[in-house]
């Protein structure tokens, strides 16, 4: 008898315009002790399957058919037999730790809580168990610990609490929808391994959602690979990695960036099943006519030099003095970028990254240190960013590709507004013809142009951002993030496009990410930031087959690795 | 032609919510058969109330048509001068219309204005302008509005007043309003400011006014559309307030508030139709107005919506 059996589910949204079918036909099993994966591109119904073993799905949505058994019992629909499974025989850890716990109880008391409602034991007994709890989770001086409120624990010892919280009762099932996808590498890692760990000592059955392979790769004995709600492929995480069949599960495999050596460009799965190799040949190269060849000269195009910076809010206070203890996001950083590299910065949440990001393109001004560009000073003696030696010279793409474009502007207008503005008294004809150009060299449909950003997925968008960002005919383009709100095989496209881009128009780029295995398939040269400190910087190569500082030792370690099954 | 666009705008969100709220389609009919009237005043209307050629003291007093009395050439009956109430009416409600859309519009222009400075350009500006608005909020609207009356009253002379008096009232009532239209435009800016398609124009090096004016107000104008439509709803109310007060337009083009404060004086004599007629018709245009705005915010946020 299997802990989870789920047969036939149909899980459909019905809309005003269209019934959106999240799952159709979904079978499949789950005995304890196994850790099961489920992956997919976002809107494939990984989820939606997660919240109707809970039965949380939210109206419009509806199971129109198909059964979800825990222990041969039937739970759909049948909301009694469910409040009382959910919680006791079911946990749930969910994404994102800052809002998973109420931030007005304190730990104790939502543990307890949960606990009695469930358990039928004294208030003593809970508080004692819920101590054990914490214990167990890995989180020290749990005595004292349980009196704290969520603020007071870091990200990833709140997702330990959240863990805690969901075996408390002492389920037999845990459901967890991208546990990890929040938090960073070595923490990560802490909680997977946690996660294990509990299944073997207490005969767990874990379904893991993910849309990270690496994960997959180090936790899962078994694999569902979804899309558009049907399950494509199913079965043992190393057959189905090392050898998956399905256009889906491939393209998914391929497209990971792998962690032990650097390829050329990453390999796409058609929509047929075949494989495309791309090269910069297939870039469509009429911008080269207007832009001009560029030559690659290998000279130093960006220097900083001890750049501190302390975020205070300036409007308030009036002192000049720089606190000593103040915390520095930035702190003492000096580096070079020559023309024709990508730099790479690497590091966890709060590192300084975008900080570094933000004060080259003058979006935030530095309190100490020097920044020179081509030569120049960027900042002049009253550390103002003097606009027109480098604005437009300097470009950026941004994180998250939703908010990143007026959504009240088409996308014709806003690649032409940079255009109009560098370029006063441009003829409508050769306007015309530059945002063709540069919607062609992204790989985009010249029928896009006439469209508003929210018409179009994340990935399209990233690449409407990449036209943008190229439409001042750029020398440097920073690069902050620009793939980790993206499914995997779209990261492989956009950063095949950025570096076939970087090929053709010789752009330096500055890559900015907190993942590894994509900064090492990017990058020339690495500069590792902790707290705001470089910690090392050096070669690709050199930095990841012999790292010298610590923190680069450990954040290498401790990356999931896809190959660590193959 | 006419399907065609009907069948565009039943497809948006914000038309499916129109058509399917019984409450937008009546409140928004009301006011628009109100609109119309009022702007078509001298085609609608069946007497002109200001032309004295047409007005016979002799049939003043006269009550509507189904009491004792009554006359059917005035429907809803005369008041003191022999003016017929329901012409009265459509041009009282044309003043009250104009008020209340110019001293919105006033207000709108200043407090956006204000509010997306503010809020965009920060430091010591956003604290001076802020604490202004708390400070007139302390202030209640009519009496900022009596207070602005009065100062005008003193400054300008007396034979300007009755000419000036519809500038002062939209002023007057254009200034007690604009605090709420700041502190909308000021929070949705801090909010539209720090998304990233901000970031992407200033590096580009676009100038703060065009990042504003071209980028942000566009995207913040949904919460501004629905306080003035709720604001326009109060403005007509204070014109009608301090219109009753007697300090609004002149009683020679007497707004809707004005002819509620002429039939007041004739209430407890019986001739209840002189104050009651108008005000009814103050609460409908207004309770119309209100619900119509009710609705705009429920289908523009879409966090209230209904799934």
């Amino acid at each position: 008898m299997s802990l989870l059996e789920i047969k036939n589910l149909n899980i459909s949204y019905k809309t005003r315009k269209e019934t959106i079918v999240a799952s159709s036909n979904v079978n499949f099993t789950l005995e304890r002790g196994e850790i099961l994966g489920i992956v997919g591109e976002s809107g494939s119904g990984k989820s939606t399957i997660a919240n109707a073993i809970i039965n949380l799905i939210d109206p419009p949505g509806q199971i129109t058919d198909g059964t979800i058994k825990i222990d041969n019992k039937e739970l759909q629909n049948n909301e009694e037999v469910i409040q009382k499974i959910r919680g006791k025989k079911i946990g749930f850890v969910f994404q994102d730790p800052q809002t998973s716990l109420n931030p007005l109880f304190k730990i104790k008391d939502q543990l307890i809580e949960t606990i009695q409602t469930h358990l039928n034991i004294s208030y003593e007994e809970a508080l004692k168990k819920s101590i054990n709890l914490l214990k167990e989770v890995g989180i020290e001086n749990a005595t004292k610990r349980i009196e704290d409120y969520p603020h007071q624990f870091s990200g990833g010892m709140r997702q330990r609490v959240v863990i805690a919280l969901a075996i408390s009762c002492e389920p037999d099932l845990i459901i967890a929808d991208e546990p990890t996808t929040a938090l960073d590498v070595s923490i990560q890692y802490q909680i997977i391994e946690l996660l294990k760990e509990l299944t073997k000592k207490r005969n767990l059955g874990v379904v893991i959602i993910t849309h990270d392979m690496g994960v997959i790769a180090e936790t899962t004995n078994k694999v569902i690979v979804m899309r558009h709600g049907l399950i494509v492929e199913q079965g043992n995480t190393k057959d189905l990695l090392t050898n998956p069949k399905s256009t889906e599960a491939r393209s998914l495999v391929i497209s990971v960036p792998p962690t032990n050596k650097k390829i050329k460009r990453f390999k796409l799965i058609g929509p047929d099943g075949s494989e495309i190799t791309s090269s910069s040949d297939n870039l469509t190269k009429n911008i080269i006519k207007t832009w001009g060849v560029r030559k690659n000269t290998n000279q130093k195009l960006l220097e900083l030099q001890n750049i501190t910076k302390i975020f205070d809010d300036q409007s308030i206070s009036y002192r000049k003095k720089i606190d000593e203890n103040a915390v520095k996001a930035v702190n003492n950083v000096s580096f070079q970028l020559f023309e024709g590299e990508t730099l790479g910065l690497v590091g966890e949440s709060g590192s300084g990254k975008s900080t570094i990001a933000k004060i080259i393109t003058g979006l935030v001004r530095p309190s100490v240190g020097k920044l020179e560009y081509n030569g120049l000073s960027l900042y002049n003696s009253k550390r103002k960013y003097q606009i027109d030696k480098s604005r437009g010279q300097i470009q950026m793409i941004f994180q998250d590709p939703y908010s990143s474009l007026n959504p009240r502007f088409k996308v014709k207008d806003i690649i032409a507004e940079p255009i109009k503005f560098f370029q006063k008294g441009i003829t409508r004809n050769d306007l015309e013809q530059n945002i063709n150009d540069l919607i062609d060299i992204v790989g985009m449909t010249r029928k896009s142009l006439d469209r508003y950003p929210h018409e179009f997925s994340g990935g399209q968008r990233q690449r409407i951002s990449i036209a943008r960002a190229l439409a001042t005919r750029p020398r440097l383009l920073i690069c902050d993030e620009p793939t980790s709100a993206l499914d995997v095989s779209i990261q492989a496209q956009i950063l095949n496009l950025l570096k076939d881009i970087q090929d053709e128009l010789h752009l330096t780029m500055l890559f900015i990410s907190h993942d590894l295995p994509v900064i090492r398939q990017m990058c020339n040269r690495i500069i590792v930031l902790k707290n705001g400190i470089v910690c090392e910087s050096n070669d690709t190569e050199t930095l990841f087959n012999n790292p010298l500082h610590e923190y680069t030792k450990e954040l290498i370690r401790l990356m999931p690795k896809i190959e660590s099954i193959i | 032609m006419i399907k065609k666009t009907f069948n565009k705008m039943y497809d948006t969100d914000i038309g499916y919510s129109f058509f399917n709220s019984k409450i937008a389609i009546i409140s928004s009919s009301i006011f628009f058969i109100i609109f119309l009237c009022s702007f078509f005043a001298g085609i609608v209307a069946p007497y002109n109330p200001f032309d004295p050629a047409s007005v016979s003291l002799m049939d003043a007093f006269t009550p509507p048509v189904w009491s004792e009395g009554g006359s059917a050439s005035f429907f809803l009956g005369t008041d003191q001068q022999g003016r017929d109430m329901f012409s009265t009416m459509i041009y009282g409600s044309r003043i009250s219309l104009i008020v209340g859309f110019a001293s919105i519009l006033f207000a709108m222009i200043l407090g956006v204005f204000l509010g997306l400075t503010a809020g965009y350009i920060g430091g010591r500006y956003e604290i001076i302008v802020m604490r202004f608005t708390d400070i007139q909020l302390t202030i209640p609207t009519i009496l900022m509005a009596l207070l602005v009356d009065g100062i005008a009253r003193a400054v300008i002379s007396r034979s300007m007043h009755d000419e000036m008096a519809i500038y002062v009232l939209i002023f007057a009532i254009g200034i007690s309003e604009w605090p709420q239209f700041a502190r909308v435009t000021r929070a949705s800016t801090l909010v539209e400011k720090n998304k990233e398609y901000v970031s992407a124009s200033r590096i580009i090096g676009l100038s703060n006014i065009i990042i504003m004016f071209k980028h942000i107000l566009p995207n913040i104008l949904r919460p501004i559309l629905v306080i003035a439509t709720i604001g326009l709803a109060l403005a007509i109310i204070t014109e009608s307030t301090l219109s009753f007060l007697g300090v609004g337009v002149p009683p020679t083009t007497p707004s809707l508030g004005t002819l509620i404060r002429f039939g007041n004086n004739f209430l407890f004599s019986g001739e209840w139709w002189i104050t009651f007629f108008p005000a009814i018709f103050l609460v409908v245009l207004a309770l119309s107005i209100n619900l119509l705005g009710d609705w705009m915010r429920d289908a523009l946020n879409p966090k209230l919506k209904k799934r």
